[in-house]
């Protein structure tokens, strides 16, 4: 069930179609750092260049050589060391790399919430940030929240209430709202809130505004308040 | 986007002078701004130098009796700080106000203040824009013009700058502390940090190249009545048509800065000593030179009426 809520979507368009500016896959498993030059494999249609870089090559800036670095993080709790083109995001470092294509590439710039994930306890958007600058942290993708076999309760409360239609946006909502409820646990403030200093709580007016930077085309929004209600219910 | 070398900077200076001596570099810190600006083309660094790692991120006590906020303290830290919540509420209240919950997370307090506008020519690189490309002209006047600025505005740009933070920090009176290559510091009002557009809409604020803010220091707190109101196209998650920083003070003293309108956080203290005399008297004196288009002329209204039910709320 978890495939049908996570980490499948009907037509998962943009990851792949629209993963340009030619990320040099150094690796081809995402463990395996020592790999040849004859690993490297330039990956894109829009890529800056048609032909693989030698390595070696790639150590001067310059705005048509694409520059690599090495950098490594926890995903799910497993260790990850990749190489990366700098201009690689989380999110593509995530999907292209990482093969978790669990988190979803939807507008790309920051303004639908398809590709939230949790780093370091936070929630933010993947897209929006370098793979490169995470050095060091511990990220959760939907993948790391639940199995099929062992649920995140939002990932039931989701499927209970019938919190999605297409599925698209849903990993980037249960993350989003995953964070929200420990947000609101944690005593954050919202737009809404009517006193800055009294403990919020989880209304549906709270949940609603926190949930903004999710956007769901399917109009699914009032069961996806719902699902959130009856895990902030069971939490409290 | 076109590629980039990229560095951790280990410490502000460093970080400073790594930024003078790269050509093409620039900062990254939140990057939530930047990113997009560079899948776009709009920013082309060739060098990017890392300032997460240099602790700039704590929220510290001035011996003024005032807050020291760390450049990089996060959106979401500095709303939710119990400090700014109990003596700043306009702060937390123009931060909460703003984006979204993922991007308040990343995003930092310096580069809030350095946002880029969202004038939407200077988003659509086929347009001509003053601000992206200088000399080639402005797009937005005559053009789509309804979310732009109608005072500080010039014949080459009409742009605003989008920031709500902004708003609340120039009604505090803040100051930016920066560090250059060499080490030199300064501290500078947020009354003279950003630039008017005039001829030049590309350079938007005072620092100079490799200029690093550090911090924003806030006087001691102002008591009154703190009060955040925007208004805008959706109830969350977009950027204010009008914004009104204000705090009300027992006596009837206002401080009012608003966001919207005009190409820095909008702030006319002359006119404040009008607040007696109501929203109208307050709004002309805000308001006064404005160069409206006809599609945002409507902003002159909403700005007094804005006003008018912050006072409200202020005496309730």
């Amino acid at each position: 069930m978890i495939v049908a809520i996570a980490a499948f979507a009907p037509d998962d368009w943009r990851g792949r179609a629209n993963f340009a500016e030619g990320i040099a896959h150094v690796m081809d498993t995402p463990d395996d750092l020592s790999v040849s030059r004859r690993g490297v494999m330039i990956g894109g249609a829009a890529s800056v260049a048609a032909t693989a870089v030698p390595v070696e090559a790639i150590s001067k800036p310059s705005q048509d050589m694409p520059s690599v670095q090495k950098v490594s993080f926890d995903v799910n709790g497993h260790r990850r060391a990749l190489e990366v083109d700098t201009r690689t995001t989380l999110l593509d470092a995530l999907r292209e790399h990482l093969d978790l294509t669990g988190t979803k590439k939807g507008c790309d710039h920051g303004q639908c919430g398809a590709c939230t994930v949790i780093v370091d306890g936070r929630r933010i958007n993947s897209c929006l940030t370098l793979a490169v600058m995470h050095h060091g942290d511990s990220i959760t993708t939907i993948e790391g929240l639940g199995t099929p076999e062992k649920l995140h309760p939002m990932q039931a409360a989701f499927i209970e209430h019938d919190g999605y239609q297409c599925g698209y946006c849903t990993p980037g909502q249960i993350c989003s709202a995953v964070a929200v409820l420990d947000e609101i646990k944690r005593g954050i403030p919202s737009h809404v809130s009517h006193s800055l200093t009294d403990r919020p709580k989880a209304t549906n007016l709270e949940m609603r505004e926190r949930m903004s930077g999710n956007i769901c085309r399917c109009g699914a929004y009032s069961n996806i308040a719902e699902a959130m209600a009856s895990v902030a219910g069971d939490e409290a | 986007m076109k590629a980039f070398s990229y560095e951790r900077a280990a410490s502000p200076a460093a970080a400073a002078a790594a930024v003078v001596r790269t050509p093409g570099a620039k900062f990254i810190a939140g990057g939530t701004n930047l990113l997009d600006l560079m899948k776009l083309e709009i920013e082309t660094p060739r060098h990017l130098v890392d300032v997460n790692g240099l602790g700039l991120d704590k929220i510290e006590p001035t011996p003024a009796g005032g807050l020291r906020i760390g450049a990089l303290v996060r959106n979401t830290d500095l709303a939710s700080d119990m400090r700014v919540r109990r003596d700043y509420g306009l702060l937390s209240r123009a931060l909460l106000a703003g984006a979204s919950g993922q991007l308040r997370n990343k995003a930092t307090t310096a580069g809030n203040l350095l946002q880029r506008t969202r004038c939407p020519y200077f988003y659509d690189t086929n347009q001509p824009c003053n601000k992206r490309k200088p000399g080639s002209g402005c797009a937005a006047i005559g053009g789509f013009s309804r979310g732009l600025g109608v005072v500080g505005v010039s014949d080459a740009c009409i742009a605003t700058h989008p920031s709500d933070m902004a708003v609340a920090m120039r009604a505090l009176d803040a100051t930016v502390e920066t560090v250059r290559a060499d080490g030199v510091t300064r501290a500078i009002p947020i009354a003279e940090f950003y630039h008017l557009p005039g001829a030049t809409p590309q350079q938007e604020n005072v620092l100079a190249k490799g200029e690093l803010i550090t911090a924003v220091t806030l006087p001691k707190p102002v008591g009154g009545t703190h009060i955040y109101h925007k208004v805008r196209d959706r109830a969350s998650y977009a950027f204010a048509l009008v914004s009104i920083g204000a705090i009300i003070g027992r006596d009837g003293s206002a401080r009012v800065a608003v966001g919207g309108i005009a190409p820095r956080p909008w702030r006319v203290e002359a006119a404040e000593a009008e607040s007696a005399r109501g929203a109208k008297a307050v709004a002309s004196g805000l308001l006064a030179g404005a160069k409206p288009t006809r599609d945002n002329q409507f902003k002159l209204t909403l700005v007094e009426r804005t006003l008018a039910a912050v006072l409200a709320e202020a005496r309730a």
